[in-house]
């Protein structure tokens, strides 16, 4: 059934309490590190201090010796897994090294590489005791930064690591883990007819997501095997399938619990803790429990990557491009799998283009392996296209929202990595941008305004969910993917609507990998498309039996039943004349009309509908410091439906924040040793509620029609134009274009200096 | 290693507890006294999401020991709402949506409260300024700022009845 009339529904659309939200303001929510066990162990991981060493010797003696340690392991106490590429979900996996980087072997390619873990009976104890084990290192040449990685004579991190997707097949090892390619059209042709032709480079540097909550888990393995985990994940059968596989047991002895999970952003949907602390688990005979602390995040856990973003546009004087040029190197950190597929596809998405040959490079360096980030790979894309676009819009004499409006993509654009868009609300944006208070407010001197939008393609997937109704009419979904901003409250909103009850009637849980299908991992913007559905589906199997109940209750055909408002009718005169029954009072009958109604229903979710934004920016810029202040901001987002406003206003304006830091603060400082700096909060800035004004979420709806209430993914979008939004406005304030990231007050005031140099006092 | 006896009160309850020297606030509420609202975001007094209230002051408890508690009167994320009734701040919290993950949700109701009670009047720029020791990576500050702001003046129309 579809419900995309939003005059009839009564519950999607409105703005009720989350579930969950009492036990959150109360203290009482149940996080990652909030969970203990009887007789549990508390776990320390040993990092790397070297950012590329051979390990030559690992001597655990004196930290045995410390009172209450129980149990070491080091990559000795891992299967050593072969090197191959599984998919899973969103793209590739290779265990072995999803493997490695839990616990180095052989080589620690990172400063905070884990190399080492101990179990003691108190945290103190183990601390002790990973300070006492002793690594003995040859200490290697390392790289850092993606130009370098790539330059003739750098430091080699895999020495079997043959560049994928060159002709002839390379022969001698490279940090290139992959190149890849997308032409459509002739871009000689393209660039040949143009009239302007603009050609700039961007850099960007990695950022972390930065989630408030550290990594933590507690791992129980008995005797014979069975494991309980408990952590805080964006998805439990992700920890289950990932861990099954570094120990090497079936997946079937595993039970993976999520805890109430603290952020992610992309950044939980790998391991890193819970094989450690099985590995841990199992060799003390005890639970162990593991939590990092923020220097650990910082080190250890995947940023997203830094990149160079190269763009060449040809355009005619009216403004349409017709030729589009890319190349982009991404940093993956120690290992292959940087995002630089999705930069690529995602970074002309937003407009029809005829011609647009786009080059991406996977390159590692000595820096941690790289993890999602919201959106992943688009953010660095689009930095360079979107503020190269309004170098290109300056210098034609063009509105960048008219510039945009003349190239935008429309239903039938064919994407120059395939695919052809439909459903495509991207021009809705742009016309929401340009008619907002906002695009016209004055701006005052050194003052700007910016323009950037963005794609993010958001995906569907494997979802499972249950409908269980409770004896009294009351309703439990169960479903499978970790609730890490409201998505508990959209699914008991959906299920409430079908069933025709109020939403607090309707209560949802997260179920553990035992109690639930499996549902793939809370991500790509998919959990209120493809669970979504699920619930929906689930729910509309329970009416179903909801009428042949009430049709066995009265003695007719269950096709003469009707449902509405949360009541079975006889439907028409025909089907006789009965009161109609309430679910309340079919559910006490249901001992003795067929035993429990309850429904599950496990899909994999297609038709997911792309997201488009188009951001206004407006700073102001102080010449002296070189301080860029947001003074207003406007997020348009089409996202096909809104099920719960504000958890979706919520997730534009969290992009937003996220995107502002990485444009004006973030950024990964290493030293000469290849060293973190600024593992810290104090050191690495997230923005603070002092630095952001309040942010206006336009939200625009074009119905997503391959989902029941036409929901689209909103959560990654949100992060991509931001960063060329606040660039675009810097330029905008003061004519200053800053092409790298982050612009910082000193990068700015030097940039500054150089357009109107100072003065000698002297002079 | 001999521990160190404290007699303090917290949320209203007297409480004793035994604790090393070194150890923080934040451990001595999470590990001994099994008071996990209040979080471990940093361990380094830059998150807030350990903030708790001594003497009606605001502190990050990741920087206070736990010996410190000695005589004191603390209030935790778990003392903030009356029995079942909960503070104006949860309850905006709650209206406003203004937690996505909720990690950070304790710390910024502790100081929110702690604000509303020092000045019931704040401008939106004060309380941003005031809350600018606790870090919320996912809402962007805007909702928690309305909830904050709207709590205020239901306390100011509750001090006037
Ligand atoms: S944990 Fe205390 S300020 Fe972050
Ligand atoms: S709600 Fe997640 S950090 Fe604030």
């Amino acid at each position: 059934m579809s419900y995309l009339d939003k005059e009839a529904l009564k519950v999607v659309g409105t703005r009720p309490i989350r579930p969950d939200g009492i036990d959150k303001v109360i203290g009482r929510a149940s996080f990652g590190a909030d969970y203990t066990m009887p007789g549990m162990l508390w776990g320390k991981v040993k990092r790397s201090p070297h950012a590329h060493a051979r390990i030559l010797k690992i001597d655990v003696s004196k930290a045995l010796r410390v009172p209450g340690v129980r149990a070491i392991v080091t990559a000795a106490d891992f299967p050593n897994i072969a090197n191959e590429e599984a998919f899973v979900g969103e793209g590739p996996m290779n265990f072995r090294d999803l493997s490695r980087n839990c616990m180095a072997r052989d080589k620690a390619l990172y400063d905070g590489h884990a190399v080492a873990a101990v179990a003691a009976t108190s945290n103190a104890a183990a601390e002790e005791a990973a300070e006492l084990i002793e690594v003995e290192y040859e200490v290697l040449p390392h790289v850092i930064d993606v130009e370098a990685a790539m330059a003739p004579g750098a430091p080699i991190l895999h020495d079997d690591m043959l560049t994928q997707g060159v002709e002839p097949k390379p022969t001698k090892p490279s940090n290139v883990a992959k190149k890849i390619t997308f032409t459509k059209g002739d871009i000689a042709k393209g660039f040949a007819e143009a009239e302007v032709v603009i050609e700039r480079k961007y850099t960007t540097k990695p950022v972390h997501q930065a989630y408030i909550e550290p990594h933590a888990c507690v791992v129980a393995v008995a005797n014979d095997g069975q494991t309980t985990i408990w952590s805080s994940s964006q998805g439990q059968f992700m920890v289950r399938a990932y861990c099954a596989k570094l120990l090497g047991v079936d997946i079937a002895n595993i039970r993976a619990m999520p805890a109430e999970i603290g952020g992610g952003f992309g950044g939980k949907t790998l391991v890193y803790l819970e094989p450690v602390a099985m590995a841990l688990s199992k060799k003390s005979g005890r639970p162990v429990k593991l939590v990092m602390n923020r220097e650990e995040v910082f080190r250890g856990t995947g940023p997203t990557s830094g990149g160079t973003i190269e763009v060449k546009l040809g355009a005619k004087r009216s403004g349409r491009i017709v030729a589009a040029e890319l190349v982009l190197k991404y940093q993956a950190g120690a290992f292959a799998g940087s995002p630089v597929g999705p930069g690529c596809m995602c970074a002309f998405a937003m407009y029809d283009l005829d011609n647009v040959h786009i080059t991406g490079y996977d390159v590692v360096s000595n820096r941690p392996k790289v993890a999602a980030y919201r959106a992943p790979g688009a953010p660095i894309s689009s930095f360079g296209v979107e503020s190269c676009l309004d170098e290109l819009a300056r210098e034609l004499g063009i509105d960048p929202l008219a510039l945009r409006e003349m190239n935008a993509a429309r239903d039938g654009t064919k994407t120059p990595y395939g695919p052809t868009l439909t459903n495509v609300g991207y021009l809705q944006t742009v016309e929401a941008a340009r008619n907002h208070p906002n695009a016209k407010i004055p701006l005052g001197p050194n003052q700007g305004r910016g323009i950037a939008s963005g794609f993010w393609f958001n995906i569907g997937g494997e979802s499972s969910a249950a409908v269980h109704v409770n004896e009294d009419g009351t309703v439990a979904v169960v479903e499978g993917n970790p609730d890490i901003g409201g998505s508990r409250a959209s699914m008991a909103m959906m299920a409430a609507e079908v069933l025709g009850i109020p939403y607090e009637k309707v209560r949802p849980v997260v179920g553990d990998t035992a109690s639930i299908g499996f549902t793939f991992l809370t991500g790509g913007s998919r959990v209120t498309f493809a669970t979504g559905m699920a619930v929906t589906q689930a729910a509309e199997k329970v009416v179903e039996q909801l009428k042949s109940r009430a049709a066995a209750i009265w003695d007719i055909s269950p096709e003469a039943v009707e449902w509405r408002d949360g009541k079975a009718f006889p439907a028409g005169a025909n089907a006789g004349s009965f009161e109609p029954l309430s679910l309340a009072d079919i559910a006490i009958k249901s001992g003795r009309t067929g035993g429990p109604i309850t429904a599950e229903v496990s899909i994999n979710a297609q038709g997911a509908g792309p997201g488009f934004a188009t951001h206004i920016c407006d700073v102001e810029v102080d010449r002296e410091t070189g301080h860029v202040k947001i003074l207003r901001y406007t997020a348009v987002q089409d996202v096909g439906r809104a099920i719960h406003p504000s958890y979706v206003e919520g997730q534009i304006q969290g992009g937003v924040t996220q995107g502002v830091g990485w444009a004006l603060n973030e950024e990964y400082i290493y030293d000469k040793d290849g060293r973190l700096e600024n593992a810290g909060f104090l050191d690495y800035r997230i923005p603070v509620a002092s630095d952001m004004p309040m942010i206006d979420a336009v939200m625009v709806e074009v119905p997503n029609p391959r989902h029941p209430f036409g929901a689209r993914g909103v959560g990654e979008v949100p992060i991509v134009p931001p960063m060329a939004a606040v660039a675009n406005a810097i330029a905008d304030a003061v004519g200053a274009r800053m092409r790298d990231l982050p612009m910082s007050p000193p990068k700015l005031r030097a940039e500054l200096d150089e357009l109107d140099p100072p003065r000698m006092a002297a002079e | 290693m001999s521990k160190h006896h404290v007699t303090t009160t917290i949320n209203g309850e007297p409480t004793e507890y035994l604790c090393e020297g070194q150890q923080t606030m934040l451990d001595v509420l999470r590990d001994e006294l099994g008071l996990t609202g209040s979080k471990e975001g940093c361990s380094s007094g830059d998150c807030g999401a350990c903030t708790i209230i001594v003497d009606g002051d605001i502190v990050c408890s990741c920087l206070m020991l736990g010996v410190e508690a000695e005589g004191r009167k603390i209030t935790t994320i778990e003392g903030v709402a009356e029995g079942d009734k909960l503070h104006p701040v949860q309850q905006k919290f709650l209206e406003h949506a203004a937690l996505q993950c909720g990690f950070c949700t304790p710390g910024f109701i502790v100081a929110a409260k702690a604000l509303l009670d020092q000045n019931p009047n704040p401008t939106e720029e004060e309380a941003r300024y005031w809350l600018a020791g606790n870090l919320c990576r996912c809402t962007g500050y805007d909702k928690i700022l309305r909830a904050v702001m709207d709590a205020a003046e239901v306390m100011r129309a509750e001090a006037r009845r």
